[in-house]
């Protein structure tokens, strides 16, 4: 059944975008991931423009993280004040994105931004989310499991420090402050939540403990996405609601499917997995980058948006 | 339905369309839509030259921005930018024969009816020395995705008098007002010509849900944000109720 999105003005398969959400929506419950680092790219691939692709991407974020933070919410899993610190960091990141965004859409740079953040950002944690759980497989082979020792970093001695209870952390607020920023830029300008980036961050940079950073991750995602989709419905236009519904109904059932799954599997098997699928994409979008169109020429955006 | 008539000359175009206007619905697949006609005469048909049937129909006219990707620092990127004037995002020719044994150069300049004639780019950039590419890429690009179509041969002509030609509309279409054209033509002069409006719109809840975007921008995206949180916590009650 073809369906005409209003705002991508273009007709598109109704059950292939059923299955694209349904698809990106079992990886994201199997792995604790927003899945828009999988779906963007996805839409371009099937013809989205993609200023239409990152802007409405954001709504398909806000319904998948609100599931999985209200799970942990109830597991009392979730850092709220940290959250807020991140978030706070977050809204300026993302305001910071969309102007970046528009500047470079109005010079025909977006695409290649887009892009390069792709390749640079998935590459690199990819590839250390590979290593790390290489390594992790291989010593619990030897040993079973070791625990998770705290290091004392440059991060303790700045100033500004309040008490993270939840985590239980005395930090100073500026490093999440800057990771908020950071991943709130990037989910303007990629059209991803950012957990991929963030998660990482707080483990190893905030030093927070595993558990509550997967929720207190999410609850920052969300308003960060509700944010950035506003900001693009109401200065570009690009929110295609009709593309939204359709990704969302097959995103929140596949994400249930795929929690289901991911109970299944063991921790390092999963991040091994993730950080597989993640290198394939930026190898991907590296390859195009770098080897030449086959169409050098392209068609603009004017008169268009 | 509509039928219309001309004034009175030698040779005159009478005009049908299956369809008086294109509508955008959720559904909308891309529409078919057959132009037919007569050829009104006083006289008897001249036989000492050919009458063909050219037939165009035109999108919208927008500017377009055309970009070619080069090389720099190992990766391709949009470098080059040339302007164009003016382009129909739309745009099928249909006729009897081969267009350059029917039209002359004069009256293909005269009247625009081909491809490159219809696409208007006047000036381009000075660090640009083959701003012609631009417009032949534009052209490929648009051929590529249908948007643009040349047929010629495809015009059902019987007797000289009656004319029929089917057109493919894509999926992907702007909406405007589509502009159909007939020219006559006999040794390459256009004999009579004649013009069609076709209004494409966006209707029903496309209509509704693409003016709510751009003009209460603000209650849009809070009504996008809406369906999600209900999405999201929706599919967190079932799933909590399924388990229970």
């Amino acid at each position: 059944m073809q369906i005409y999105l209003p705002i991508a003005e273009v007709s598109v398969n109704a059950f292939l975008l059923l299955g694209l959400g349904g698809l990106v929506g079992v990886l994201s419950g199997m792995f604790g991931v927003g899945g828009g680092f999988l779906m963007t790219p996805l839409l371009f691939f099937i013809g989205i423009p993609p200023a239409v692709a990152v802007a409405t991407q954001g709504t398909q974020i806000v319904a998948s993280s609100l599931s999985g933070v209200l799970a942990h919410l109830r597991r009392k899993t979730v850092d709220l004040r940290m959250g807020t610190v991140l978030l706070i960091g977050g809204l300026f990141g993302a305001a910071l994105g969309v102007v970046v965004f528009n500047y470079l859409k109005a010079m025909g740079q977006v695409d290649l931004l887009v892009k390069l953040c792709y390749v640079l950002f998935l590459g690199v944690v990819g590839a250390l989310m590979f290593f790390e759980s290489l390594r992790a497989i291989r010593r619990s082979r030897r040993t079973g499991g070791v625990p998770l020792r705290r290091k004392h970093t440059w991060v303790h001695s700045l100033p500004f420090k309040m008490k993270f209870r939840v985590s239980g952390l005395y930090i100073s607020v500026i490093p999440p402050l800057l990771v908020g920023v950071l991943v709130g830029i990037l989910a303007a300008i990629m059209g991803v939540g950012g957990g991929f980036i963030m998660v990482p961050a707080m483990i190893y940079l905030l030093g927070m403990p595993t558990k509550v950073v997967v929720g207190t991750s999410l609850f920052q995602i969300i308003f960060v996405s509700a944010f950035t989709t506003m900001l693009h419905a109401t200065t570009n236009f690009t929110v295609d609601i009709a593309l939204a519904v359709l990704l969302l109904i097959g995103g929140v059932i596949g994400a249930q499917i795929g929690t289901r799954i991911g109970v299944k599997m063991k921790a390092e098997q999963l991040r091994i997995w993730l950080a597989i699928m993640v290198l394939v994409v930026s190898g991907k979008l590296a390859i195009d980058l770098l080897v030449m169109p086959s169409e050098l020429f392209s068609i603009g955006e004017s008169g268009h948006s | 339905m509509i039928v219309l008539a001309l004034p009175a000359k030698a040779e005159e175009v009478v005009l049908g369309l299956s369809q008086n206007a294109v509508a955008i619905t959720a559904t909308f697949d891309g529409s078919d839509i057959l132009l037919f006609g007569a050829v009104k005469r006083e006289s008897p048909i001249d036989l000492a030259s050919d009458l063909e049937v050219i037939i165009t129909i035109a999108g919208p006219s927008l500017p377009v921005t055309m970009r070619r990707k080069d090389r720099r620092l190992g990766i391709w990127i949009n470098t080059d930018v040339v302007e164009v004037d003016a382009a129909p995002s739309f745009y099928a020719v249909a006729t009897t024969a081969p267009l350059q044994d029917i039209l002359g150069d004069v009256e293909d300049l005269r009247y625009k009816i081909s491809i490159p004639r219809a696409i208007r780019s006047v000036g381009a950039p000075m660090n640009v020395a083959d701003a012609e590419k631009f417009t032949e890429a534009l052209i490929r690009i648009r051929s590529g995705n249908d948007l643009y179509q040349v047929r010629e041969g495809v015009v059902d002509f019987e007797e000289s008098t009656l004319f029929s030609a089917a057109f493919r509309l894509p999926a992907s279409l702007t909406e405007g007002d589509y502009l159909a054209r007939i020219y006559l033509t006999r040794n390459g002069i256009v004999v009579d010509d004649y013009e069609a409006i076709i209004p494409v719109e966006k209707v029903g809840l496309e209509r509704w849900l693409y003016n709510l975007a751009h003009e209460q921008p603000l209650l849009y995206g809070l009504m996008s944000l809406a369906i999600a949180i209900a999405a999201g916590w929706g599919a967190s009650a079932i799933f909590t109720a399924l388990r229970r």
